[in-house]
């Protein structure tokens, strides 16, 4: 079953044409690996699947239900609030983790389960405390995000996204803002997601981890997907030169 | 300062006029507007309640509106936009990010601006001697006239000057410690309200 589905979508941020009809299908449990140079797009198919921004043309489809935000005329399809209800079940991880600085690590993984679901106070800071330990911060959770470290911060911001219990989890490039040292503990909390069965987009430029745990590879390059397939395929018979010559630039 | 940010271009504009001209027009003349020109055109404003006193409030109060709004703005330009973008992503509606997420965000932002805001306002009362307003540097004044002691007088006035800043600046220093966002100021203060 396809818990994402992406039929022909068009994005333009004037007059540059930054997606040229994607199709991208992703089934319940699966992860998916987006791979491909900066500025190809990545990042806004993410953002367009999380429905934070508005498409121009084409749908997207999370969990049979019809998600995409088209332009009618001037008017957008949804409003802000209606999307903020129908955004829930999707989480979102971003590069430079987006914390809010002004909670702590515990109270950024409580606020929105107070504030969207209605958790009370207690229940929430009891489920973010055992969230905050499942991705290993049990020592962390009265910090504030200038006081952890880049991994940490991202850490909590999985933990942050997964206390809604979503059916999809979206990264866009969890771990391009991390010192290398830092890398892997982000990794490793990803890891463990995929193996607990959690269905995953990520976009990401660590090829070994892709490899590792993805159950299919895309590229992408200039807004389209040039091709697609297991990880052995793409990594090592790359049907396509734009491929290739992406793959010898980040091995 | 919401309706400059707006979506609306009617409210849009009408508060950048506002603000276009209460920015352009100095504290003096509009002081002066306040408790000449209002009561001629206005009959309400002819009744004895309206003191100079209080046509300096409302004098100063839309002067500062203007300018706060202004700070306000700027504070929210400030804010970075991947702070919205991560409370919209969490499901959270726009009233919800904007009381949780962007504005103990953009208070932290407006608070040295503000404070400045306030105290240049302290010095700016000392105008309201035009609209025969007995402010600080006005009784400093006709001390001066009566005894010719100019230095206690002025020495006197700056004295009263420095306190209340003093006390602004205190404020302002205790509230930047509240918006510091470390865990250690977090959880002194929490022990001290409980």
């Amino acid at each position: 079953m396809n818990l994402v589905e992406v039929t022909n979508v068009h994005k333009h941020y004037g007059q540059n044409h930054i997606l040229k009809g994607v199709n991208l299908e992703v089934k319940v449990g699966e992860v998916k690996a987006i791979l491909g140079p900066s500025g190809s797009g990545k990042s806004t198919l993410l953002r367009l699947i999380a429905l934070l921004e508005p498409i121009d043309q084409g749908t997207i489809r999370v969990d049979g239900r019809m998600l995409a935000k088209r332009l009618e005329g001037d008017r957008l399809s949804h409003s802000e609030k209606e999307l903020a209800v129908m955004r829930r079940g999707i989480g979102m991880v971003f590069q430079k983790f987006n914390l809010f600085p002004h909670l702590s690590a515990i109270e950024n993984v409580a606020l929105a389960l107070t504030t969207v679901q209605g958790t009370s106070r207690q229940e929430a800071l009891d489920i973010s405390a055992e969230m905050l330990k499942s991705v290993g911060l049990s020592e962390r959770m009265k910090f504030f995000p200038s006081e952890l470290s880049g991994g940490q911060q991202q850490r909590v911001a999985i933990a942050r996204a997964l206390v809604l219990k979503p059916q999809l989890m979206l990264f866009d490039e969890p771990t391009s803002a991390l010192d290398p040292e830092l890398v892997r503990e982000v990794l490793n909390v990803i890891e463990k997601l995929a193996s607990d069965g959690m269905t995953m987009l990520i976009v990401t430029h660590e090829v070994g981890f892709a490899r590792k745990i993805a159950d299919e590879v895309v590229m992408f390059d200039e807004g389209e997907i040039v091709e697609s397939g297991t990880p052995e395929n793409i990594f090592t018979h790359a049907k396509h030169e734009r491929t290739r010559k992406f793959l010898e630039h980040v091995l | 300062m919401l309706m400059r940010i707006g979506k609306s271009p009617i409210l849009r504009s009408i508060s950048g006029i506002y603000i276009w001209f209460f920015r352009a027009i100095p504290a003096l003349l509009l002081l002066m507007i306040f408790w000449f020109s209002i009561p001629e055109v206005f009959p309400l404003f002819r009744q004895h309640w309206y003191s100079p006193f209080i046509a300096a409030m409302l004098g100063f109060s839309v002067l500062e509106a203007a300018y706060m709004s202004e700070i306000l703005r700027a504070s929210l330009m400030g804010v970075d936009e991947g702070q919205m973008l991560a409370g919209r992503a969490l499901g959270m509606k726009p009233v919800q990010v904007m009381r949780k997420v962007t504005l103990p965000q953009l208070i932290r932002i407006a608070i040295p601006p503000t404070a400045n805001e306030y105290i240049g306002m302290i010095k700016y009362t000392s105008l309201a001697t035009v609209i025969s307003l007995q402010e600080l540097l006005t009784t400093a004044g006709n001390g001066v006239n009566k005894t010719f002691r100019y230095s206690e007088y002025y020495a006197a006035a700056a004295i009263y000057y420095l306190v209340m800043v003093s006390i602004l600046m205190y404020f302002q220093s205790r509230l930047e410690r509240k918006f510091a966002w470390i865990s250690v100021s977090g959880a002194a203060s929490k022990k001290v309200k409980k």
